[in-house]
C-alpha cells in the first residue's frame, strides 16, 4: 500500500501523515479543516502525486448541488433533439451528463477525488452525499442503472467552517484540523518552495510576518499563501532585508503589505498603530 | 479494548460514537498507527474529533487515561538547555524584568531552581502555586516564561519528536464559544429566509415543466411551484442604553447580519422594557418616537417581532406602572409586552447574557414569562432556535 509523506514541495507533520493514511487504508473521506490559506486544497494535489493516483477536483459552489456530483438529465437538448428529430433522441442515456464523482467511480485506476470548500454549498448539501460516499456508488433513475466504483476513491474534503457539518455525515470521515504552522514549520514551508531565498531576508520577513499575526484585532490574519505571495514579491523587488528590520516610525506598516493584508480596516489599522509608534518615538 | 477512553471521551463532551470507534479499531488493525503512542494519539484523533473545537477535550481525556504510557524506546531524561533558556530569556526579558530577576538572586539561581522544579515536575499541572504549568503563579510564569517562553513542548518540537503532543493542549484556543462575526449570524438567520419560500403552488415552475415535457416525448406537462416568499418580515426592537451598553459589539453585529439578510427590516428603539413609545434614532430621539400603538397599526400580525435586550432591570420596571425609570407610565410593561405578544403572534426575545445566569435575575424570569418562554441567548445556537420557532 502506498503511504503518503510530505513531498518536496509540501511539508506535512506527522499527524498529518497518520490521518491522510488512515483514510486511504479504510478508504474513508478525510474532511480537512484549518485556517483559510493553510494548504487545504493542496494537501488534496500533493496526495494524489504521492500515491501516484490523478487527481478529479470538484470545487462546490453556493448553487452547487449534491446531484450535479452523481450525473445530470439533459432535457433541454434532448427536447431538442426530439424536435429535430435526431435519432439519438430515443435512447435517454445520450443525455445523461456525467459528474464528477461518477468520473471518479468509472476510473480504471484508483483516483483522488477532491470535493473542495464543501461548507460554501446549502446546508444540506452533505447529507444527500452519505449513502454515495458511504458505499461509493448510486443509482441512475433515467437508465434503471447503478452505478457503483471500480476502486474506491480517495476522498478529500475541505472545509472552511462556514457552516456546521451534519453529525451523520461526520462519523463517517477521518478528520484533520491543520494548524497554523509554528517558526520553524513555516521556515521548511518557505524554503520548500523557494530554495534560493536568502536567509537574511527570510529571517526579517517571518519577523515581520508573526509580528502581524500576533496583532489580534485583525480582520484576516495573513496566512501561509498569503506569506508565500508575499516573499516572492520581495524577491522580485529585490528588497533588501533592512527595509523589513527597520521598526522605527515611518516604516511601521511592511513594504508591499498588499499581499498579507487583504482588507482596508486591517490597513486602516496598521496605519493608525503606525501613527501611534510615530508618536510615541516623537 | 479501549472503551474506557471512548466512555471518558463522551464524558467528556466528544460525540464520539460506535462507528468511529470500529474505524479506529479497524485503522489499528490495518496498521495505520504502528507502534508508536504518537501514531495512535493522531489516529484516534483523526478518526474520533471531528471538530477542531473538541480537539482540546481530546488532549485532556488523552492525558488522563493514558496517563503513564511512554514511549517504548524510553524518553530520555529531561534535560534543560540551559545555554537556549538564557538566550530566549535575554531576548525576551526587559532590563527592569532582569533586575527583578536578580533580586531573586540572579538569573543563574533561577535557572537551577527551574531546573529543579522540572525533575519534581510529575505529570501537568494547572493552576498551582509551585509547579511550572499553565495558568499558574509561580515565579516562572511571572516573567513571561511560560507558557511562550520556557514550554518544555516547544524544545521537542524543535526535533520534531512530539512526545506528549496532548499535554501541550495547543489547541485549547479553538475550545471556546464559538465566536460570533455577523457572516456566523447570517447563515443562522439563513434559516428564517429559507422556511419563507413556502405556500400554495402557484407559480409556473419552468425548469421542472421542460423536465416533464422532455420526458412525456414532446407534449406539454405543466408543474407548479409554491410562490416564493423570501421576503420575511422581520420588526426588531432592541434595547438600549444602561446595562446593555456591555453586548453593544454583539448586537451591533446582529443588526449588520439582519440588515443584510432581510428585504423587510424595521428596527425600533427602547429602553429595558417597551412601553407606549419607541424611537428610531437614539441621538434624535424626541425627533423620531414613535407610539408603540402606531406600530401595531403599521406593522400586521404577519411581521416576526424579534427583542433584543439583556431583560435586566428592577421588577417594578415591568409590573408596576409608572415603575419606567425615565417617564411616567401609564400602563405596566407587562400589559405593553401583553400587548404585542397578542399582535405579533411570532415572537421572540434575543438576550445577550449568558443562559445559565437567566434564572438569577428575577425580571429575566418575568420576561421569560411574559415571552412564553420564548426567550434565546444571543448565541448561533440560540439564534437558529429562534429562526426555527419564527418561521414554524
Amino acid at each position: 500500500m502506498a503511504q503518503f509523506k510530505g513531498t518536496d514541495t509540501y511539508v506535512a507533520s506527522r499527524e498529518l501523515e497518520v490521518a491522510v493514511n488512515a483514510a486511504v487504508a479504510l478508504q474513508r473521506p478525510l474532511l480537512v479543516k484549518g485556517e483559510p490559506g493553510t494548504g487545504k486544497t493542496v494537501l488534496a494535489h500533493e496526495i494524489a502525486a504521492a500515491l501516484g493516483y490523478p487527481l478529479i477536483e470538484w470545487h462546490v459552489k453556493s448553487t452547487t448541488k449534491a446531484q450535479q456530483g452523481l450525473y445530470e438529465y439533459d432535457a433541454v437538448s434532448r427536447l431538442r433533439d426530439g424536435q429535430l428529430g435526431d435519432p439519438r433522441v430515443h435512447d435517454i442515456a445520450n443525455y445523461i451528463v456525467r459528474g464528477k464523482l461518477w468520473d471518479a467511480f468509472e476510473a480504471d485506476a484508483p483516483v483522488v477525488l477532491l470535493i473542495d470548500e464543501i461548507d460554501k454549498a446549502d446546508i444540506e448539501f452533505p447529507n444527500d452525499l452519505l449513502l454515495e460516499l458511504d458505499r461509493m456508488q448510486f443509482f441512475v433513475y433515467e437508465t434503471r442503472k447503478t452505478i457503483a466504483a471500480k476502486h474506491r476513491p480517495v476522498v478529500i474534503i475541505t472545509s472552511n467552517n462556514e457552516k456546521e457539518l451534519p453529525d451523520a455525515f461526520l462519523r463517517r470521515c477521518f478528520f484533520h484540523y491543520i494548524r497554523f504552522p509554528d517558526r520553524e514549520t513555516m521556515e521548511m514551508i518557505v524554503k520548500a518552495h523557494y530554495p534560493e531565498i536568502r536567509q537574511d531576508l527570510l529571517r526579517e520577513a517571518l519577523n515581520v510576518f508573526f509580528d502581524i499575526r500576533q496583532v489580534n484585532e485583525l480582520k484576516k490574519k495573513p496566512a501561509t499563501s498569503e506569506l508565500l505571495d508575499w516573499l516572492k514579491l520581495l524577491t522580485i523587488e529585490d528588497m533588501p532585508p533592512e527595509a523589513l528590520r527597520s521598526s522605527d516610525a515611518k516604516t511601521a506598516i511592511p513594504p508591499l503589505y498588499g499581499a498579507l493584508l487583504k482588507n482596508e480596516q486591517d490597513v486602516h489599522l496598521f496605519e493608525r498603530l503606525a501613527f501611534l509608534a510615530r508618536r510615541r518615538g516623537g | 479494548m479501549f472503551a474506557p477512553f471512548i466512555l471518558a471521551l463522551r464524558a467528556a463532551g466528544v460525540p464520539a460514537s460506535i462507528t468511529e470507534y470500529l474505524a479506529l479499531l479497524r485503522a489499528m488493525k490495518e496498521g495505520v498507527a504502528g507502534f508508536s503512542v504518537d501514531d495512535f494519539y493522531h489516529l484516534s484523533r483523526a478518526a474520533l474529533v471531528k471538530d477542531e473545537r473538541h480537539l482540546d477535550r481530546f488532549d485532556r481525556v488523552f492525558g488522563e487515561i493514558f496517563k503513564g504510557l511512554e514511549s517504548p524506546t524510553g524518553e530520555a531524561p529531561r534535560e534543560l538547555p540551559a545555554e537556549w533558556l538564557r538566550k530566549i530569556a535575554e531576548k525576551t526579558l526587559t532590563p527592569e524584568e532582569m533586575a527583578q530577576i536578580e533580586a531573586l538572586g540572579g538569573f543563574d539561581a533561577l535557572m537551577e531552581a527551574l531546573k529543579k522544579r522540572l525533575e519534581e515536575q510529575k505529570g501537568r499541572h494547572q493552576g498551582g502555586s509551585k509547579w511550572i504549568g499553565t495558568a499558574g503563579t509561580s515565579p516562572f510564569g511571572a516573567y513571561g516564561y511560560n507558557p511562550e517562553g520556557v514550554r518544555i513542548g516547544q524544545e521537542e518540537s524543535r526535533h520534531r519528536r512530539a512526545t506528549k503532543v496532548w499535554d501541550q493542549r495547543t489547541f485549547r484556543d479553538l475550545d471556546e464559544d464559538e465566536a460570533l462575526s455577523s457572516r456566523n449570524m447570517k447563515v443562522a438567520l439563513r434559516r428564517l429566509r429559507r422556511f419563507a419560500r413556502t405556500g400554495a403552488a402557484t407559480e409556473l415552475d419552468i425548469p421542472g415543466t421542460i423536465g416533464a415535457t422532455a420526458r412525456n416525448g414532446g407534449s406539454l406537462d405543466l408543474h407548479m411551484v409554491p410562490e416564493r416568499h423570501n421576503a420575511v418580515k422581520v420588526l426588531l426592537l432592541m434595547d438600549i442604553g444602561g446595562s446593555m451598553d456591555d453586548h453593544i459589539r454583539i448586537c451591533q453585529e446582529l443588526f449588520t447580519a439582519a440588515r443584510s439578510e432581510f428585504k423587510h427590516l424595521e428596527f425600533w428603539y427602547f429602553h429595558n422594557c417597551p412601553y407606549e413609545r419607541v424611537w428610531r434614532t437614539n441621538r434624535r430621539r424626541s425627533e423620531t418616537e414613535r407610539p408603540m400603538m402606531e406600530l401595531m397599526r403599521t406593522y400586521g400580525p404577519d411581521w416576526r417581532l424579534v427583542f433584543v435586550g439583556d431583560a435586566t432591570m428592577g421588577p417594578y420596571e415591568i409590573i408596576q406602572p409608572g415603575g419606567s425609570v425615565e417617564h411616567w407610565n401609564e400602563e405596566s410593561g407587562e400589559v405593553w409586552m401583553n400587548r404585542l405578544t397578542r399582535h405579533f403572534r411570532k415572537a421572540a426575545w434575543l438576550n445577550p447574557i449568558d443562559k445559565d445566569h437567566w434564572r438569577y435575575t428575577q425580571s429575566i424570569s418575568i420576561m421569560q414569562r411574559l415571552m412564553e418562554n420564548r426567550m434565546h441567548p444571543l448565541t448561533l445556537a440560540g439564534l437558529e432556535s429562534m429562526a426555527r420557532e419564527l418561521a414554524r
